[in-house]
């Protein structure tokens, strides 16, 4: 995998993904559904409020993600921006002036607001740092799961027949091992690392979503348009993609956001079970992880895992909330 | 019913075999047994060691057919382990070598004994709530409780043990921190808290759930029916709402029932439960593959059990099922 470790190859990847998001965005707001929901969202506070939560993680995530190359190695864009934050001899209390120390306190080089880590750096700067192991899990699985999802329940709810018995038996075989069994049997296999993990999550995320699009195919073919569109002799390639897709597009947007809140929990969850992200990466679930031990020592060291906790519980529920808005935005009738 | 049940039961032996044909890609494909032996018996074993691992376990067969002169075809890795599966032959751990039937039936227990008051307790609670904002919905108290539920949803469940354990263990000393002894009565403080912050941690979710069950119901034309006669809100919400919110949540539920034997994984490492969650949860940190395997096959087995269990519940509420 030497060619991904590049960094212009990693750099330009991020590019073409917000590229890809922007112009799918762009395309989609001609469409009449599309303008309406965002009319309906722009109304919607609490909407608004949590996507604005996003996009601030978004930005952090982003900064982390792109890296610049230095004399040495390389850095990224918010290592540039916090060089200024000096770096400390181990563990100091929010706002200390001292290190934490009761028998022998040394002065600190810096005030930091969240307090340092066991390696003396600044754990609000790691917290943001750890924006983007949340952002790649998310990001990575979603484009694994999500064209899985909605190639078989496009399939399915249109051909019917023996294609819908295959895909209804993959799904249900898969759903049938406890989700958490069946990450960490993978996660054992391929060994650990946030690809394997990307692809761990998406093997058992397709299947939620597949049964959605396969339901919302199976009523969308009924419609008059895909029997206009089969009149005027439409390929099937055609119409599952030029008149299916875009029609089942909102729900795959809205399973897109909630999911992604899932997804950051599972890191959280599994980075603790030791199958996770590897070692030295920053990630909240690596932080909360080492907050065991933290919590015992005398005094006590608070202040990593609240750092942690609180960035998830900001960005969780903002996900999840963004996620219902989006659904009352799409289907104002039903939400 | 009885040829319902029937097929319900035809139904689940191709899942059954699915889940052991993924079991077998990933734990003899995606990873030889080859490599398997190497990951378990470190990186200093001899090749003769690993030779002996194999053979002892029979993985130093082929994979599919067995092509070799004198020998049945289906005498190959895939053959046995079927064969192995279908009679419940779960094998022996790869660490300790212990039979792995052994192993799971005496973590059964301290697992149910966590899981089982929690999901009675978590189920009363948190239905009691929902009914409530169900009562007062639309109010201001509703809404807080939504975004309190939204909230709660959003901790990693780490995070209410670590915080559990520290202020009620560490700082009030109202419970030991950690540890479990199998022993009449005594065993009850042991359970306390862990069975406290596993209701607190599923709260959340479950609320919002129920909340959103009973306000679908609370939409019906029954009960508009019943408010034009003259019901009070009480008695709706009691009798009617309950009544038939039951129905639905009695089935969603009894799909997790089977469940409540793993224990939770992460709970049970945590306070040290010998529990099922704490056998996974070690033969994770190993590796001890055959563990993990028994546990998917078994797990999903116990999926497909809730699932039966299910349908049956909803042919027993709602005759149409049945003849269908």
């Amino acid at each position: 995998m030497a060619f991904f470790d590049q960094l212009w190859v990693q750099n330009s990847l991020i590019a073409l993904a917000y590229t890809l998001l922007a112009i799918f965005l762009i395309r989609r707001a001609r469409s009449e559904h599309w303008t309406s929901a965002w009319a309906r969202l722009r109304r919607d506070r609490t909407g608004l409020c949590s996507l604005g939560v996003i996009l601030m993680y978004l930005i952090f995530g982003t900064l982390e993600l792109i890296r610049v190359p230095t004399q040495q190695s390389s850095q990224s864009v918010l290592e540039i921006l916090t060089a200024g934050i000096p770096q400390e001899k181990g563990y100091s209390a929010p706002l200390a002036l001292t290190s934490l120390s009761v028998a022998n306190p040394k002065p600190l080089k810096g005030r930091h607001l969240l307090g340092t880590d066991a390696l003396g750096r600044d754990t609000l700067v790691q917290t943001l740092k750890a924006t983007r192991t949340a952002l790649l899990i998310g990001g990575l699985t979603s484009v694994i799961y999500i064209p899985l999802g909605v190639l078989l329940g496009l399939l399915a709810g249109y051909y019917r027949r023996w294609v819908d018995d295959l895909v209804q038996y993959l799904y249900s075989t898969i759903a049938a091992v406890p989700e958490i069994l069946m990450l960490v049997a993978v996660l054992l296999v391929l060994g650990k690392g946030l690809g394997t993990m990307a692809i761990a999550l998406g093997i058992t995320g397709w299947v939620g979503l597949a049964r959605l699009i396969r339901g919302e195919t199976l009523r969308q073919v009924e419609r008059p348009y895909v029997a206009a569109a089969k009149g005027m002799g439409q390929s099937d390639w055609k119409i599952l993609s030029r008149h299916l897709l875009p029609n089942v597009m909102h729900l795959v947007v809205i399973k897109f956001v909630l999911g992604f809140s899932g997804l950051v929990l599972a890191e959280a969850v599994l980075s603790y079970l030791g199958v996770g992200s590897p070692v030295g990466s920053a990630s909240w679930g690596a932080m909360i992880d080492a907050a065991r031990s933290e919590l015992s020592r005398e005094p006590v060291v608070w202040w990593n895992l609240t750092a942690a906790t609180l960035a998830l519980f900001f960005l969780v529920p903002s996900l999840n909330l963004f996620g219902d808005a989006l659904r009352r935005a799409f289907d104002p009738r039903r939400g | 019913m009885f040829a319902y049940i029937l097929r319900r039961l035809l139904y689940s032996v191709p899942i059954v075999f699915g889940v052991m044909l993924i079991t077998f890609v990933l734990f003899f494909v995606v990873q030889s047994p080859n490599a398997m032996a190497r990951r378990v018996l470190g990186p200093k074993a001899t090749p003769q060691a690993v030779e002996n691992w194999l053979h002892n376990r029979g993985y130093d067969k082929p994979l599919i057919v067995n092509t070799k002169p004198g020998e049945p075809v289906y005498d190959s890795l895939f053959f046995n382990q079927m064969r192995r599966l279908a009679v419940f032959d779960l094998g022996t751990s790869d660490v300790t070598g212990r039979p792995l039937k052994q192993v799971f039936a005496s973590g059964a227990l301290p697992s149910l004994l966590i899981t089982f008051p929690a999901f009675v307790v978590g189920f009363a609670v948190a239905l009691g709530l929902a009914l409530y904002l169900v009562f007062v919905r639309n109010s201001a108290m509703d809404m807080t409780a939504a975004l309190l539920c939204v909230a709660l949803m959003s901790m990693p469940v780490m995070v209410y043990i670590i915080f559990g354990q520290y202020l009620v263990a560490q700082v009030l000393n109202y419970f030991p921190a950690f540890g479990f002894n199998l022993q009449g009565w005594s065993t009850t403080k042991f359970l306390l808290l862990p069975v406290a912050l596993m209701v607190v941690s599923g709260l959340g979710a479950e609320v919002r759930l129920y909340r959103a069950l009973f306000l679908e119901e609370m939409g019906q034309d029954y009960i508009r029916t019943a408010r034009a006669k003259g019901v009070s809100n009480t008695v709706v919400l009691l009798v009617h709402v309950l009544k038939n919110g039951m129905i639905n949540l009695i089935t969603l539920i009894v799909a997790s029932l089977p469940f409540l034997i793993m224990g939770s994984l992460v709970l049970e490492n945590f306070f040290g439960i010998p529990g099922l969650g704490n056998v996974l949860f070690t033969a994770i940190q190993a590796p001890d593959f055959a563990v993990v395997q028994a546990s998917v096959f078994l797990g999903s087995l116990l999926y497909l059990v809730g699932l039966l269990l299910t349908d049956l519940c909803y042919a027993w509420v709602d005759p149409r099922i049945r003849i269908q």
